[in-house]
Order: structure tokens, then sequence, then C-alpha cells
């Protein structure tokens, strides 16, 4: 018998089909579960509700990241907001027996950051949270996934939730990055182009010799932003690299079990001749650093490109959106961005907050001083980052830039904590999403790099990195 | 949680046509900490919904009088992009919507839309937009799910949903329930990937399993 040849996706789901329900839809065993202290605790209370049980505690790992303090002294208490639901989300864990870190944990960090690099994210599993930056794990071959806190409720409860198989699309890269150019900039130019909506319904593989020889870092960030294109699920096959990084982390399999789970993890990737709903090829040569302008991570273009004009639209309804957009911005269509004074710059969440996109920022910052004017923070994306990068210095030369060196958290990407960047204000963010009043009501945010931030941070104003 | 069957529903629509709506803007991060139904509702779409004083915008559809108890909301392109969060459904529910129709949803609204009872239904920009020539008109729309079909006047679309859904929404199921059914497949299938994939599991190749111990 020969079968049609398989991708990486087809892989992973038929090995996770407890019950098949026709029609392409699926009852997809769960084999890992992240919580967080914002959607976590409303799934537990619903659990508890209906007197039900969590049936694998040991597949589950709960992290508070959205509403904890990011002070340098905090403790669960900092956080008037956070406090609650960490209390709700410590004694419902501690009962069903799932391992927990808060504010105070050694291994608190953002869920998508501090998931992969403890190994529990590992590739071939399926994955989900309460939060649609899962897709960030694909990165490291899973199929991850984000969901409502109804649906992490049931999967917590019964390890399997009722899926549709997901029309398929790759994304290859070829060419070489340029200077002051990454993942991050990647990524808003395929949104940019493609449109926010292009991924709905679709599993995006990113595939091709860019993605190869990026860091696994780099590959987590490119994922992340895989939801902005409208898709769940975004992944990379695993290969040597994957296996390098993960090798010896707290949670990895260890001895035959690695050596097992390395085996079974050589096949996982999409086999020659395997087809796509939609393929799409990108240059990495032609990317140009990005920045946002409006109020979807759609409305990108390059630092030195220029805000489009309404009357330039397709249709009405984006006419409209984009002038809504530009309105509230503060910024002119046809205009350069180049120039912009900002108020405030945030490296930080789950897109950008691991140790290499804090080695890039430090580079530019160097030596350098922020002006007066300007607010600039730096999050790490987990405690361990952080303890890292003060082993390194860089708290040290952030500090000396004048830059507010944080504890880990989600922080200015949300603003659920009670860090907001103020109405009116213009803050250049290593975030994910620009969306009206993300960053606190009336909050203007441009989504960028970490290298563009830094470099906006030390102008007070947005800046092409390359200039620097 | 589904609380009602879904068979017909027939009302005015709102038309919303703005594109990528997201799920922040249908309910900001702070309202969430409540999950009663009539704080969501007060709070959904504020950011685009009131001015900056709080008081409610004119020209914003949602504050028209002559749309007060449609069911039926048209939507605009990827409505309810971005974050998972439940509540932006909880907050369309609390307005009184038992329909989102538009021409694509975030992914992840659309999967919450079904776990409580309230049918997205993806329809080609063309008739988005022939629906809402009648809606701005406040002509009803028909909404029928058993059909599977979308009337205005003389006009009919009809839409795709998956077969399971459509029998959770017109008998109000509910996803959990038919999950705990499949629960003896489920224990087997771990039992057998604990022995075929002993690496997926955190508690490794010796450690027992934590099966049925609450077996609901
Ligand atoms: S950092 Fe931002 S995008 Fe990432 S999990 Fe936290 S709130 Fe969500």
């Amino acid at each position: 018998m020969t079968l049609s040849p398989r991708t990486l996706v087809d892989k992973i789901w038929d090995r996770h089909v407890v019950e098949d329900m026709g029609d392409g839809w699926a009852l997809l065993h769960i084999d890992r579960h992240l919580l967080h202290d914002l959607s976590g605790p409303g799934s537990l209370i619903d659990i508890k509700r209906r007197e039900l049980g969590v049936g694998q505690p040991r597949q589950v790992l709960a992290i508070a990241d959205h509403l904890v303090s990011t002070e340098p002294h905090r403790m669960a208490e900092s956080s008037s907001v956070g406090s609650a639901m960490w209390a709700v989300l410590k004694e419902e864990t501690d009962t069903a027996g799932i391992e927990v870190a808060g504010a105070e944990d050694p291994g608190q960090g953002i869920v998508h950051v501090a998931g992969p690099e403890q190994g529990f994210v590992l590739p071939g599993l399926t994955i989900i949270c309460g939060d649609s930056h899962t897709c960030t794990n694909g990165a490291l071959g899973a199929l991850a996934f984000g969901v409502g806190s109804s649906q992490s409720a049931q999967a917590l409860v019964t390890r399997v939730l009722l899926q549709q198989r997901p029309r398929q699309m790759r994304v290859t890269v070829t060419g070489t990055f340029g200077t002051a150019t990454s993942a991050k900039d990647l990524a808003l130019h395929l949104i940019s182009t493609l449109g926010a909506s292009a991924g709905v319904g679709y599993a995006i593989e990113y595939a091709g010799p860019v993605v190869t020889a990026m860091e696994i870092e780099q590959r987590l960030t490119l994922c992340n932003l895989t939801v902005e294109l409208g898709a769940k699920f975004g992944l990379i096959a695993p290969d040597e690299k994957t296996l390098a990084w993960l090798e010896g982390r707290r949670l990895a399999p260890t001895g035959a079990d690695w050596l097992e789970a390395c085996a079974a993890w050589q096949s996982l990737h999409s086999e020659p001749g395997a087809s796509f709903d939609r393929e799409e090829q990108v240059d990495a040569t032609g990317v140009d650093p990005m920045v946002t302008w409006g109020t979807s991570p759609e409305h990108a273009v390059p630092i030195t490109g220029t805000v489009p004009l309404p009357s330039d639209a397709a249709n009405s309804d984006q006419a409209r959106s984009w002038s809504e957009a530009q309105d509230y911005m503060g910024v002119a269509g046809g205009k350069s961005l180049i120039g912009t004074p900002i108020d405030w710059v945030f490296i930080g969440s789950c897109a950008n907050s691991r140790l290499s996109d804090l080695r890039a920022a430090s580079e530019i910052v160097r030596g350098q001083r922020v002006p007066d004017e300007v607010t600039a923070w730096v999050v790490p994306g987990s405690e361990q980052v952080r303890r890292e990068a003060e082993k390194e210095g860089l708290d040290r030369v952030f500090v000396e830039a004048g830059f507010a060196w944080r504890r880990s958290g989600c922080s200015l990407c949300v603003a659920a904590n009670g860090d907001r960047v103020p109405s009116g204000a213009r803050c250049v963010s290593t975030s994910n999403r620009n969306f009206v009043g993300r960053q606190g009501p009336g909050a203007r945010t441009h989504l960028a790099s970490p290298v563009t931030a830094a470099a906006a941070a030390i102008a007070g104003r947005l800046v092409d990195p390359r200039q620097i | 949680m589904v609380t009602a069957p879904f068979t017909v529903v027939r009302s005015r629509a709102v038309p919303l046509l703005i594109p990528n709506v997201d799920t922040d803007v249908i309910i900001r991060v702070e309202r969430m900490m409540s999950s009663d139904p009539d704080h969501l509702a007060k709070w959904a779409f504020e950011s685009i919904r009131y001015d900056s004083s709080g008081a409610p915008r004119e020209d914003f559809v949602l504050n028209d009088p002559e749309y007060v108890g449609s069911e039926i909301l048209l939507a605009g392109d990827n409505f309810g992009c971005g974050s998972s969060r439940e509540p932006a459904v909880w907050a369309v529910m609390g307005l009184g919507f038992r329909c989102v129709i538009a021409p694509s949803f975030g992914d992840i609204f659309a999967a919450n839309c079904l776990t409580n009872g309230v049918l997205p239904v993806s329809l080609p920009a063309d008739a988005a937009e022939q629906l809402a020539a009648g809606a701005r008109r406040f002509e009803e729309i028909t909404v029928d799910l058993p059909s599977q079909e979308i009337r205005l006047e003389s006009r009919c679309w009809t839409f795709d949903i998956g077969r399971v859904h459509k029998l959770m929404l017109v008998d109000a199921l509910d996803e959990m329930a038919l999950a705990i059914r499949h629960l003896k497949t489920v224990e087997r299938w771990e039992i057998r990937d604990h022995n075929e994939r002993p690496w997926a599991w955190t508690q490794g190749r010796q450690a027992g399993m934590d099966l049925g111990e609450h077996s609901p």
C-alpha cells in the first residue's frame, strides 16, 4: 500500500485522533496544557462548579504571567489586580496536583517563553493554552494552539478537544536577512503583504533555508506572530538545532526516553511531494526593518516607507478603517514615520523578550542615553532570561542607558497588571499587537523588532536602525 | 456553556462591517475580571461605542435604538481576531446576539462561539454586503440552522457547519458532556500512548499513570 506523502501537520494530527467524528472533525488528544493567571482560574472554577476533576495533572503546567507585577521587588501581592486571580490559580492547581509558578518563583515567566525554556514543550506533541499565542510553541515542532477557557476546562478534564483538521499553508523563506533585520520584521512583512486574515482556517508551516538557518529563539518569534496572520497554528519541523536546544532542559525527557524521543522526531517533517492547500514564497533579502503605523498588525510598512493613503485602499470599508486607525495613531497618510517623536519604548512580550532579543537591543543602547522625555522599559520574558541577562551584565547596559530593568511578565503587552502606557502617548513596542487601547486606553503602539525599538529609544523618535 | 437550543432565528441584524475587529475591542482586558453578562454587555466594544467622556457615540450602530432586540450581528472580515479571550463571546451574547455573520472569523473566536451556543456563519463578502444593505433598511433576516440557510426577502444563501456542531447547537448540547461520553476511549488511547511514547509523558516510563483517578 502506498500512502500519499504527508505533511508535518498530517503526521502530528493523525497520531492524536482519538475518535473520528466525520467531516474532518475529530476528538484530538491534547498531550500538554499550559495555564496562566488570566484564563486559567476561570477554567479551574468551571471544573469545580461541575464537580469534575483534572485527568492528567502532571501534563499541565501553570504560570502566572498576565497579571503579575513587574516591579523589581515584587511579590504576589504587589499586583492588586493579580493577587485575587493568583490566589484562585494557586489554590485550584494545588488541589488538582498541578505544578504552578507565581511571581516569587524562579520558574516564573510568560507561558510561551517559560514553557519551551523548561522543556515542557516538545516536538510532536499537541499543546494548548487559554491564550492565542500558544502558536509560539510550534517553533519546536509541536501542534500548539490557543483555546477559550471553556475548551481549556474540557481538555483539563477529558484530555481531548473537538477539532477540525485545518487547511495547510507552507511559507517558504529564501534569501538572507539584511542588517538589523530579523524574524520580527519577516513576520510583520508577511502580515502586511498577505493580510491579517490570510491564515484563517489554516495551519502554517514555515520552511526554507532562512528558517533552517534561524536560531530557535528567532523561530519562536516567527511562530508567535502566526496568530496575527489569522492562523491558530504555526510550526517548524524540528531539526538538530531543536534537539540541541531542548536537551537537558528541566522537563525534557532523559536517558532512554530522550533517545526514543529523538528517534521519533527524525520523521517529523513534511515529505517531498506532500501537498499544501496554499504555498507562499518570500525572499528575506527584500525585507527591511518594519514598523506598524495603525491598529492592526497588517498596518505595517518598512521603516523607510510611507503610511498609506486611505484613497489607495482596496474598498470603502478598508479606507474607513485606515483613516480611523490614522486618526487614533496621530499619523498622516502619505507621510514617512521616520522622525516621529515617541514617549515610550517597551522591550518585552512573548514575541521578543528572550535572551537573544535582549542581547541584540543592548548592542544598540550600549554607551548611549535615552532622552529624558522617553520612558523605556525592558521586561525579560522569564525569570530565567532575567538571571541569564544579569549574568552577562545586560541589565547594567540598559540601566546605564536610562532603561528600567523589570521583572518578568506580560506587562505592557496587554496592560492587564496595572502597567500602562498613558492615553495619547506613543510607544514603540516589541510585542505583537497594536490594537486600539492594547497598551492602555488611548495608548498608541508601533510594533517593531528589539533593534528598531532600542534605536528609537536612544533617538527619542522613530528611526531606521541601520542609520544608528 | 450552551444554554438554549438554536433552530431558527429571525430578527433585524446590526451592520458592524469593520474589518479586523479584535477581541480587545470587543472587551477590554480589565473588564474581563467578571463574567456577569450584563457587565460584559455594558463594556462591549467600549473603545468604539463610547466617546472620551463615556457618553454613547450617536453615530455608532450599536447605539441606534432601531436595532434594540436584534439577535444577529453582521460583522466584517476577520471578526474576533486576536486574543483567545472567551469573555468576548460572552459580551456579544450579553448584547443579545445568537448569531454572527461575517466573511471570516478569528479561528479561536469562532470555536468559542460554538462552545457557547452562538452560531458563527461565514458568507462571501458579496452576500455579507447584500445582507448589510437589507439590515440598514431594517429588514429582518432569517437564520435557519436546520436547513443551513440565511434568508433575506426572496434571497437565500446556504452556509457550512460541521455535523457535530450542528447537532450540539440544535440540541443545546455541551462539548464537555460530549467529550466525557468518550472518556473510556481516551483512557485506552492514553494507556497505549504511554507505552508507545513514554517520552511524551512528564512522569516518564516508570511512574504510574493518574488515569481514572477523577473519572467523572
Ligand atoms: S506577552 Fe502579551 S501576547 Fe504574550 S502571552 Fe502575555 S499578553 Fe499574551
